[in-house]
């Protein structure tokens, strides 16, 4: 009985297949007992709400301060003196404190970010250290002392905001939704983008530009940085490395490693494959022409042409030059490839396997890597880059601390004896402001690798909630952008899942930024030596002890952690099975990677940071391991995501594993040989893509348009955005959450925070002013609030004392001669600071500074200033062409003890002619007409479209989604629900018709639309409904621009340019052109010199050349002088070209 | 079929993916051999006003026999040229409340007033408020904490007092002579709905404005439009050119909203749907998809026949809407008039005006 019914449950997944009838889908002709997971993508909430959406930077950030820190003072642990050798001064422990303000007279030194903010400081910790040191003939030890402040990363486990309910937030100022993973530094808040690279210390097969193949490792460890090459140059194949002047011929390489029997090393690089020793041969032989047999004439050809090694020691006796080769050997090529007690063994065999691979690349093509491939790129995010920053500062930090505990030591009579901890507290600030500066500028050079790098960081945009975060989802390569490559830029099929294919922006960065998929995680490091360990006790056999003809044995497999080979096994897949169970079994941490090379002979174990992985369900034996119990556990609350974790039923998949996985998107794809399921396949888009609705239905440039539109949208910036004073900043007034959703809306918090407005759109021609993309707006909507915006702009001045005791002062408003106030200054209080609420125009003055005089002139004391002083009027004042409100004035002050005046000033603004909208599918449009509601066409029950779109939009732009977002949008207004436009989901179609037909609605959206202006029908039907429609930041008010007269360039005396210096209109070459192709030759003679810079210039029609007031110098007369007119730039011209010697002459003629 | 004897010259056709002959023909030319010219006789005949139905916040009335630019000018007079009242100028005397100065006037401003506007002068920008062209409302609230709440409480309705800002704390403040007319004291000027919400406060909050109400129209901004909808639509029909299957008739019944086409049996059984309330009829063309109809249905408006809904903000009675849309209309005709009049004449008929005038009172 009971084996029956078991035979009736057993789900033949086969059958099913045919899922594409109807009555078959989600698997509802099959038994109840059949366990599909329906609501699986539940998982991903639950994901969120542990991992949240920049938890890669977060979790970055922890893992430097919390190990990393550690590690760096363990390698540099000890700090000697030249001078006295029982001195010594050791660090035990690091770590960093709570975010502390720095004003000397605080009672409470705990700070928010958002106070960081405001009063233009850094929200950062201090950096508390132990050390332990001689004094005298005791040792001291000390805790607790300050090196140095870390900037906190907000969020992170160091930020006072992790971890508070959204009151205490709200009670911080700070906004719940805001995700954090970013700095404030110096009041400005900076996110150090994700850099993208190629992994450090694995092997890359390539070839270089004369298509020779080589293999090439750019070994990183904590003291050294470098690459090393095993190249291919005339068919011989070569050792490369900087610090070897020469090409080393690999066999003379390897004996030098301690392989010197011939025999062995054709061993060791070919194996038995007859192929790979024909191919290397000729290296044999040409080693045995120059003569190089033993492992010592080896070395000596090596450490003759090694450059570095020279000048290790100082002053030392002259070592003999196989040393240096030995030096060389091993600690600066392949660096990571440790040596221990000079045994080369495993670096000898890693050389070879490498030669292997290239020997393997010769003979077969397709044996090449390909460099971008996701799988082979690591991701540097925040913490590795502070580390790298911190170990360079914390070193110079001890080289400063040696030098002056010598100079110091170096006196012979002490008064007091020496105790180095004054010296540590001494130290200044060198870490702290050594970290400010990288972070605030972003430029980032690290002297121990030479590495300049600039651009690193970049100041959080906060134009809306979706660029902020879409920010800090942003990876940028490392990559020129000049280069005409296509490879770097291209959408990879590894991208799948673990970065966004629509999001990346347009021109020259194309696809070199890229941005992170809604699931997708950074790892960080995980130790190696557990790893190592457990592999060995999975049986495998060290590598150290084997020979080529073992080590390439068809059915052995090399099984290398990160990059290092540690030994073979002959059952490579029970291997990687059994590491996947204990790491399912939570005994190996969850971002270890495991996988099958199968063409490499390889399993590889990956335990490093910065890989990319996202996780997925479980499936055995075409089971799915989480089960609806599991999904209603998790609904209810009982679970997280990190249950799931720990009993094995999701796993990371980093993206060399998924290439051993077999992944089923939905359940009733699954088989006997799914490995996984899908949690939900939306999730590989990003945040940005993540809004559009039916992204599947439109063309896939517009899907990237909008995700670089959407930054620009307007809209809600985050729960606290009228506390911020932001440079500048663009609200909506009444913006709402879109009719149609998508579920990524829902879990990145963009119907909390949205940028745009439902509005009501009819697809139809209208007047003509709709060409290009042109919309037409309706004036009563318009008057009803649609697409209002607020634009708040920061203006901020210090208050500033000086060296010599002078310092600025506020005034109060002056009264004019006529006993009033002018009207410049009528919103200024008695304070000199204008008062919130007050209403300016152009030009008004907002903070009525005034400065001293002799502020610079240190000649005065500091007491005497007071009464002597002058002051002169330096007022901050409107700029803005429109009137604005003073929104709010802060005065505060700044670390440095100055005092700082922000003044927020407020425009709120309707939509004009010109302004800029755009729905969520990349069809952006400016505002061509506003119409009368009485004139806009109306359909049946009187509703009159707010925004009309031209139909010509479509049919070039294939953007099928908009479409369906308004018959959805439609439907859920009629139905009153809020639909779903969730990518390869959704409302469907077909449910949205017959929900338009049930409601008396044509079923394709059409409805019949009467004239406003004649009355009478339409002879269409138009397509009219709700479309989210979002306002961007380009708007009319803040380009509209036009001059007469203004100011001119110093040097040509030629009108300025750019509106911001209220410069010229440029008649240009082209325009030039055709006035002079018509023959307007008057009128060009006027805008290009009259207009512009006309100059009269007395010349000398017997030199040439230019005198003034009717004299020549060149000629000492006044004789022949015409006066003459010519544009200032030809002046200009003569002039220089009269200072590199060359004489240029004028010579006139007369008109007739 | 009720519908099948309406002349066809009066029928706007609908078809699967347009419509046909939108415009009317009725005029002099047009038809050979027919007088169109128009009379006032013939167009007394044909033209009336059916009310169909009237509330507090709408009706709906039919007029039938005009052409459409009339029915239209009425509807767009209601839109944009009935004067109505709405707050104009909003002086800020304390704000504190999160919500921004112009954004609070801007929403005071679309609070519809409930005030005859014909008994207040038009205030031109730059005049001078007095008590013939403005009214005076208050606005003074201030969030207060509760006493005696129960710890813990997070309900802010429990918690404090005048929290939400509500038009019904508009409070009237004569000006001048409005305080003994009894236009004023009568009825006195108040909002329509109360329970508009305004903004929200929290303790320690306040707002004190004062609102200066004036007349305006809909053209100048939709804060002064007393139409909420003003619109029409023309009269739904059906034609059969044969008659339906009655296996059909469920079918052709489900094409139509309810109540529109009721089934029939007839003594042999046979079912025939009979198209009874083209009223109901929301032309959702439903039945011209359906491949049993092709070439059987044929669906039209009448041209002529407008059903108007009416509904207000409530600043205008729905009934009133009408007669003060046609004085408007009347005042616009006169001032063309009186334009022709100079144009053929060389100068303005005064008298005629003098009459116009007195003739326009009597009809309100």
């Amino acid at each position: 009985m009971d084996v029956d019914e078991d035979v009736d449950v057993k789900p033949k997944i086969n059958e099913s297949d045919d899922w594409t009838t109807p009555g078959n889908y989600h698997g509802k002709s099959m038994t109840d007992e059949i366990k599909t997971v329906e609501d699986k993508w539940q998982l991903l909430p639950a994901f969120l709400k542990t991992r949240g959406l920049v938890k890669q930077h977060i979790d970055s950030f922890n893992h430097f301060v919390d190990v990393e820190l550690k590690n760096i003072i363990k390698a540099n642990e000890k700090v000697t003196s030249d001078v006295d050798p029982k001195f010594y001064l050791k660090y035990t422990d690091i770590h960093v404190g709570s975010p502390e303000r720095q004003d000397a007279d605080s009672v409470d030194k705990s700070i928010t970010p958002h106070e960081a903010r405001l009063r233009d400081m850094t929200y950062s910790a201090p950096i508390r250290i132990s050390v332990e040191y001689t004094r005298g003939k005791q040792i001291v030890r000390r805790r607790g002392i300050p090196i140095g402040r870390l900037p906190v990363m907000l969020r992170s486990n160091k930020c006072i905001l992790t971890g508070k309910d959204e009151e205490t937030l709200a009670r911080y100022r700070e906004c719940p939704l805001d995700p954090g993973g970013y700095f404030v530094v110096k009041g400005t808040e900076k996110v150090i983008l994700v850099q993208e690279q190629l992994s450090k210390n694995r092997m890359i097969i390539e070839t270089d530009s004369k298509k020779n193949v080589q293999a090439s490792v750019t070994s990183s460890t904590h003291e050294r940085k470098s690459k090393s090459y095993v190249a291919t140059k005339n068919g011989k194949i070569y050792l490369r490395h900087n610090s070897i002047a020469d090409d080393v011929p690999i066999v003379v390489a390897l004996k030098a490693m301690g392989v010197t029997s011939d025999r062995e090393i054709l061993q060791l690089v070919a194996g038995h494959d007859d192929e790979y020793k024909e191919v290397f041969y000729i290296n044999i032989e040409e080693t045995l022409k120059m003569g190089v047999h033993t492992e010592l004439q080896a070395l000596e050809w090596i450490g003759a042409r090694s450059k570095s090694a020279r000048r290790a020691g100082p002053a030392h006796q002259k070592r003999p030059v196989w040393e240096d080769a030995i030096e060389t050997l091993a600690s600066i090529v392949l660096a990571h490839v440790p040596v221990e007690n000079l045994n080369f063994r495993p670096k000898a065999i890693y050389v070879a396997v490498m030669v292997r691979r290239v020997l393997m690349a010769m003979v077969d093509e397709k044996m090449l890597d390909d460099r971008d491939y996701v799988g082979n790129k690591r991701l540097e995010l925040a913490g590795q880059l502070l580390s790298l920053l911190f170990e360079d500062l914390f070193k110079k930090f001890n080289h400063d601390l040696k030098l002056n505990i010598d100079k110091v030591l170096k006196k012979p009579n002490r008064t007091t004896e020496f105790d180095a901890y004054t010296q540590l507290l001494y130290g200044g600030d060198h870490i702290t402001s050594g970290f400010v500066r990288a972070i605030s500028t972003g430029n980032w050079s690290l002297k121990r690798f030479k590495m300049e790098r600039a651009g690193v960081t970049h100041v959080l945009s906060r134009l809306s909630y979706i660029s902020a975060l879409g920010m800090m989802t942003r990876i940028s390569s490392q990559f020129e952008k000049t280069r005409k490559v296509s490879g770097p830029r291209a959408l990879q099929p590894s991208q799948w899942g673990m970065l966004c294919p629509s999001d990346t922006p347009e021109g020259e960065a194309c696809g070199l930024v890229k941005n992170l998929a809604l699931m997708t995680h950074i790892t960080t490091d995980v130790e190696e030596e557990p790893i190592t360990k457990i592999c060995y006790m999975l049986g495998v056999e060290d590598v150290a002890l084997l020979t080529g003809t073992e080590l390439y044995r068809r059915d052995t497999y090399i099984v290398s952690l990160n990059g290092n080979l540690i030994g073979v096994t002959r059952l490579p897949t029970r291997f990687v099975s059994t590491f996947r169970k204990l790491r399912r079994n939570g005994y190996i941490n969850e971002f270890v990677s495991v996988y099958i090379n199968h063409h490499h002979n390889s399993v590889n174990i990956s335990s490093d940071g910065g890989r990319i992985c996202r996780p997925m369900i479980v499936v055995e034996n075409g089971y799915s391991k989480v089960t609806s119990e599991h999904i209603k556990a998790l609904k209810e609350g009982k679970v997280d995501f990190d249950a799931f974790l720990t009993q094995g039923l999701v796993e990371y998949l980093d993206v060399n594993e998924e290439n051993d996985a077999y992944i089923a998107i939905n359940e009733n794809e699954m088989t006997n040989a799914s490995t996984h399921l899908e949690i939900e396949p939306f999730t590989l888009l990003g945040a940005c893509a993540g809004l559009i609705p039916y992204p599947h239905h439109n063309q896939s440039p517009r899907n990237t348009y909008q995700c670089a539109m959407g930054k620009q949208a307007i809209g809600a910036i985050a729960y606290n955005q009228l506390n911020r004073i932001d440079t500048l900043l663009y609200l909506m007034v009444y913006p709402q959450q879109p009719m149609v959703k998508t579920k990524t809306i829902e879990l990145i918090g963009y119907d909390k925070l949205p940028a745009g407005q439902n509005a009501m759109v009819a697809v139809m021609s209208y007047s003509g002013y709709d060409i290009e993309d042109a919309l037409i707006l309706n004036k009563a909507s318009l008057d009803r609030g649609f697409g209002r915006c607020q634009v708040m702009r920061k203006y901020s001045t210090m208050i500033r004392k000086y060296p010599n005791g002078t310092h600025d002062r506020l005034a109060d408003a002056p009264i004019g001669p006529d006993g009033i106030i002018p009207k410049k200054f009528q919103a200024l209080e008695p304070d000199g600071i204008s008062g919130a609420g007050e209403r300016v125009d152009t030009n008004d003055v907002i903070v009525n500074k005034q400065s001293p005089s002799n502020a610079l002139d240190n000649s005065i004391n500091p007491g005497q200033a007071d009464t002597s002083t002058t002051y002169k009027n330096a007022p901050m004042s409107y700029k803005s062409p429109v009137p604005g409100y003073v929104d709010q004035v802060l005065i505060t002050d700044t670390e440095s003890d100055q005092t700082l005046v922000k003044a927020l000033l407020r425009q709120t603004r309707r939509p004009e002619l010109g302004d800029k909208f755009s729905s969520r599918h990349g069809q952006k449009g400016v505002c061509g007409l506003i119409v009368p509601q009485a004139d806009m066409p109306f359909n049946d029950r009187g509703i009159s479209p707010d925004v009309i779109m031209n139909p010509h939009g479509f049919p070039s732009r294939m953007t099928v989604g908009k479409m369906i977002e308004l018959l959805s949008g439609k439907a859920g207004v009629i139905r009153g629900t809020l639909e779903y436009g969730t990518a390869f989901g959704g409302s469907k179609v077909d449910d949205m018709s017959q929900v338009l037909i049930d409601n008396g609605y044509s079923y394709a959206g059409k409805e019949t639309m009467t004239s406003g202006i004649t009355g009478e029908c339409h002879t269409f039907y138009t397509y009219l409904g709700p479309i989210y429609y979002q306002k961007l930041k380009h708007m009319v008010l803040d380009k509209m621009h036009a001059r007469a007269r203004g100011p001119r360039a110093v040097l040509t005396r030629q009108p300025t340019e750019g509106r911001s210096r209220d410069g010229g209109l440029r008649l240009g070459e082209m325009e030039r052109d055709a006035l002079l192709g018509y023959g307007a030759a008057h009128l060009v003679r006027e805008r290009l010199m009259l207009s512009s810079d006309l100059f009269h210039v007395d010349v000398c029609n017997d030199c040439g050349t230019m005198g003034y007031n009717g004299f020549c110098p060149m000629c000492k007369s006044q004789k022949n002088i015409s006066n003459i007119q010519i544009p200032y730039a030809a002046k200009l011209l003569f002039q220089e070209l009269l200072a590199m010697n060359i004489y240029p002459k004028i010579s006139l003629e007369e008109t007739v | 079929m009720t519908s099948n004897s309406i002349d066809q010259r009066r029928i706007v056709r609908l078809d699967k993916e347009r419509t046909h002959n939108i415009h009317s023909t009725d005029f002099p030319g047009n038809y050979p051999g027919e007088n169109l010219e128009w009379n006032l006789d013939s167009f007394k005949q044909a033209c009336s006003i059916d009310i169909n139905s009237v509330t507090n916040e709408d009706c709906e009335f039919d007029l039938i026999g005009v052409d459409p630019s009339i029915a239209n000018a009425l509807r767009r007079v209601m839109i944009a040229e009935v004067p109505a009242i709405a707050v104009e100028n909003v002086f800020v005397f304390n704000n504190t409340s999160v919500m921004h100065d112009e954004v609070m006037a801007h929403r005071l401003g679309l609070v519809p007033i409930l005030f005859d506007a014909n008994r207040l002068e038009h205030f031109e920008k730059g005049d001078n408020p007095n008590d013939q062209n403005t009214i005076v409302f208050t606005l003074q609230v201030e969030c207060k904490r509760k006493s005696n709440v129960a710890p813990g409480e997070t309900n802010p309705d429990k918690l404090y007092e005048n929290h939400k800002v509500y038009a019904r704390h508009f409070s009237w403040v004569p000006q001048g002579a409005q305080e003994s007319d009894p236009i004023f004291t009568q009825n006195p000027p108040r909002v329509a709905y109360p329970d508009i919400l305004i903004t929200k406060l929290r303790p320690g909050q306040a707002l004190d404005l004062e609102l200066h109400c004036v007349k305006g129209v809909g053209q100048d901004h939709a804060k002064f439009s007393p139409a909420a909808t003003a619109t029409y639509r023309l009269l739904p029909t059906v034609k059969l050119h044969k008659p339906i299957k009655s296996e059909h008739a469920e079918l052709f019944r489900s094409c139509f909203a309810d109540g529109v086409v009721d089934v029939r049996e007839d003594e042999n059984g046979n079912k025939q749907p009979y198209y009874v309330n083209p009223r109901k009829d929301t032309v959702s063309r439903e039945v011209l998809r359906h491949a049993e109809f092709d070439g059987i249905v044929e669906l039209g408006r009448i041209r002529d026949h407008f059903i108007f809904n009416v509904e207000t903000t409530g600043s205008v009675q729905p009934v009133d809407m009408l007669p003060r849309s046609c004085a408007v209309m009347k005042n616009k005709i006169a001032a063309i008039r009186d334009g022709l009049n100079v144009i053929v004449h060389g100068k303005q008929d005064e008298e005629e005006e003098g009459q116009e005038g007195q003739d326009e009172d009597m009809q309100e």
